[in-house]
């Protein structure tokens, strides 16, 4: 499976603004793109109207984040304690090619060559799949959206809808060639039943399970598995070995806290008002066993910056995809990172400023983003801090810092500001949206703004003065 | 009350009008108003392109300019969004950082009046954009102003998610909107509802030109979102989307126009 090989490329000229222009060639696919996301937008408004206590909710569960973030070493070692007693076996992993090993090492200690895994975000974060497929080991994703990117070769453009930039005729296809339906089937009721049938020999015999963690327990040990399809259970349940991924911020306190971020949730994440399955695991049964990685992979470094941390407090329910005016018009994979949209935008330069520089230009800073985020991060002032610190830290173009410097020297003086800007003629020049010829990015497909006869500022000193 | 009026450099050079709306309401009001003659930016401009550490230059002048009045009044939610958010002081750097980040408060404009971040400045507090210095500070309830057309309202997102000056969708929240208590005030308007109350049109400040196509695109969304709904006119209280919107209406041979909300405020048609 290709994860940042190929299409979905490198920082440099694969930026988020080229796969994005790309993304928009065809204006049929991104209205389209656009309006399904803005329907789960809008099953999120109507669903979070259902709760009077709504934004008491966030603000509960955005405080409870905050304080596992200022205490996190302390839970964690709460929960290995717990999860320890009832017989789970915890490991650390440091960065992802720790949490990778340790995986491999458990399938080989079991020789198991072929594993179930629901999804995951940390391990396509981890690119856990093509690891093991380098060693020999089948993985085969049981969330239907997964399966469906997986097939296709590509990573998923969505961190809860991994194959929403595809149409349900292109699923079709990719049925045909690689699970054999008829061609030219559609019907999404039909797809999913050959899916299912496909999925259930897997399930049945495969004996390694891997699932992710929507949330753990300090309290207790145990840790909740939030899926629509019963996929994760279905896995767990039928293997010897349940290998469960999670990223060291997942951790919550107590139990009853369950009820603040269950209830936000999958309201935040599609509009329900909870998923089908939110499944509880605590031990293993006789005779099995059931294993927690919990992975840093750059968490604590984030943990350290200060402006930067509460980014961590993320429940990956998507809400700031769904509403983001930028991702419905250029989808996820023009973010080239694994988690995409606002969220991932923030996220990204943490583990890579170069390779990730242009993620956080990515944004209007309209701020919708940080308006539905169920745990209150400040994610357009993130984006907008990010940009500081990229400059600062050499990441902007010559170009660009040449044009700024120019910008900022003209705009300091008043002097010179007025004698350039006489009837718009510095600004004609140096505004980047005003130059009038084809080269101009503005007037691409936009005209200019008509030119005054004279500047406020003249008109002033003629008739005020 | 003496009012420093603050006209931004792309309203000077492009919209004079826009200035002369905002001139002429307030002195309607009331207000003493003076046009500071030095002024040039607020330094948003570099600062959102990730250049906030050149914007020195334009807060100094900012503040030798304007820290005298009793209020600073802008037609532009942005700019005065970025005035109370990022102006440091001019004394910020031998004030040895009072209060260390703006980022911890995290709350925007909710400071009355007083130093906001222990700057040595007292202009974040006293600076408002223009429609709620008239909802808040005027208390505008009548106008003498007609605009026969039908109208659609574009929400400026640093307006009204960072000024809050209309209650946002994402909150679930009691509705109120400053701009619509205004234009309601307007006789013979006729104000239309958009399908996406408030979408972001997509300007962005350098992304416009940054990411082109997406900017473009969105653009388009919210201008067809207007033309759907039988809008004459596009107003709103930011001229930079307004401009943005305007280039694209006019690349589609559109007769639909943009005004500023001073514009109709100020109109007698």
């Amino acid at each position: 499976m290709k994860q940042n090989g190929g299409k979905p490329g490198h920082a440099g000229k694969e930026d988020h603004a080229a796969l994005a222009d790309a993304f928009n060639k065809d204006e049929a696919r991104v209205n389209w793109h656009d309006e399904t996301l803005w329907w789960i937008r809008q099953k999120r408004d109507k669903a979070a109207h259902t709760i009077p206590e709504w934004e008491l909710l966030r603000e509960t569960a955005s405080r409870i984040k905050d304080n596992v973030l200022s205490n996190l070493g302390g839970y964690l070692e709460q929960f290995e304690a717990a999860a320890m007693a009832n017989g789970v076996t915890v490991h650390w992993a440091a960065d992802a090619a720790e949490h990778n090993a340790i995986v491999l090492g458990l399938l080989r200690r079991h020789g198991v060559d072929k594993m179930v895994k629901s999804k995951s975000m940390l391990t396509e974060e981890c690119h856990l799949n093509e690891y093991l497929q380098e060693q020999g080991i089948e993985v085969i994703d049981t969330d239907l959206g997964e399966r469906v990117v997986q097939l296709a070769e590509e990573p998923p453009s969505h961190i809860v809808l991994p194959c929403i930039h595809k149409k349900k005729e292109e699923i079709g296809e990719i049925f045909h060639e690689h699970l054999g339906t008829p061609a030219g089937n559609a019907d999404p009721q039909f797809l999913t039943h050959a899916a299912r049938l496909h999925l259930r020999e897997k399930f049945l015999t495969r004996r390694a399970a891997l699932t992710g963690v929507n949330f753990a327990v300090a309290e207790t040990g145990e840790f909740v598995v939030c899926t629509n399809e019963g996929n994760a259970d279905m896995g767990a349940h039928l293997a010897d070995v349940h290998i469960a991924c999670m990223g060291i911020e997942k951790i919550i306190p107590l139990k009853k806290h369950l009820g603040v971020f269950l209830r936000l949730l999958t309201r935040s994440a599609t509009g329900q008002p909870i998923t089908t399955y939110s499944s509880h695991f605590k031990k293993p049964r006789p005779g099995k066993e059931m294993h927690i990685v919990l992975v840093d992979n750059g968490r604590s470094v984030h943990l350290g910056r200060k402006e930067f941390r509460n980014s961590l407090k993320c429940i990956r329910c998507a809400a700031c995809f769904n509403t983001c005016p930028v991702y419905r018009r250029s989808g996820g994979h023009s973010y080239h990172t694994a988690v995409a949209g606002p969220i991932g935008s923030i996220l990204a330069p943490n583990l890579d400023r170069e390779k990730y520089a242009d993620l956080p230009f990515a944004s209007t800073l309209c701020g919708s983003c940080s308006n539905v985020c169920p745990v209150k991060i400040d994610i357009h002032d993130q984006l907008y801090k990010w940009r500081q610190v990229l400059v600062q830290s050499g990441h902007a173009p010559l170009a660009k810092k040449a044009a700024m410097k120019t910008m900022t020297w003209v705009l300091s003086n008043p002097s010179v500001y007025h004698t350039a800007g006489k009837a718009g003629r510095w600004f004609m020049l140096n505004a980047p949206f005003t130059v009038n010829n084809g080269m101009n990015p503005w007037y691409k497909q936009r005209d200019m703004p008509p030119v005054p006869k004279q500047s406020f500022g003249e008109w002033y000193k003629k008739n005020k003065k | 009350m003496r009012v420093g009026l603050f006209i931004p450099c792309y309203i000077d050079q492009f919209y004079p009008q826009v200035g002369i709306a905002t001139l002429e309401l307030l002195e309607k009001f009331g207000c003493e108003v003076v046009y500071p003659s030095n002024q040039t930016c607020c330094g948003q401009p570099m600062a959102n392109s990730g250049f906030e550490h050149l914007t020195k230059g334009c807060n100094d002048l900012f503040i030798k300019n304007f820290e005298e009045f009793d209020y600073i009044v802008s037609p532009s939610g942005s700019c005065v969004l970025h005035i109370k958010d990022h102006l440091h002081g001019a004394s910020a750097d031998s004030a040895g950082g009072v209060h260390g980040s703006a980022a911890e408060s995290g709350d925007h404009g909710s400071v009355a009046g007083g130093d906001v971040h222990g700057r040595g400045t007292t202009i974040p507090g006293k600076i408002y954009e223009l429609v709620e210095f008239m909802t808040d500070i005027l208390q505008v309830s009548a106008l003498d102003a007609s605009f026969p057309f039908k109208v659609g309202i574009h929400q400026s997102c640093h307006g009204q998610r960072g000024l809050k000056l209309a209650q946002m969708s994402e909150l679930m929240a009691a509705p109120f909107s400053k701009p619509l208590q205004l234009l309601n005030l307007v006789k013979g308007i006729e104000l239309i509802n958009l399908t996406r109350q408030d979408e972001c049109c997509g300007f962005g400040g350098t992304f416009c030109v940054a990411e082109e196509a997406v900017s473009v695109k969105m653009g388009k969304d919210r201008v067809a979102d207007h033309l759907h709904h039988g809008a004459e006119y596009i107003t709103g209280s930011d001229m930079s989307c307004l401009m943005h919107m305007e280039g694209i209406l006019h690349r589609q041979k559109s007769m639909v126009q943009v005004k500023h909300i001073a514009e109709i405020l100020n109109s007698r048609l």
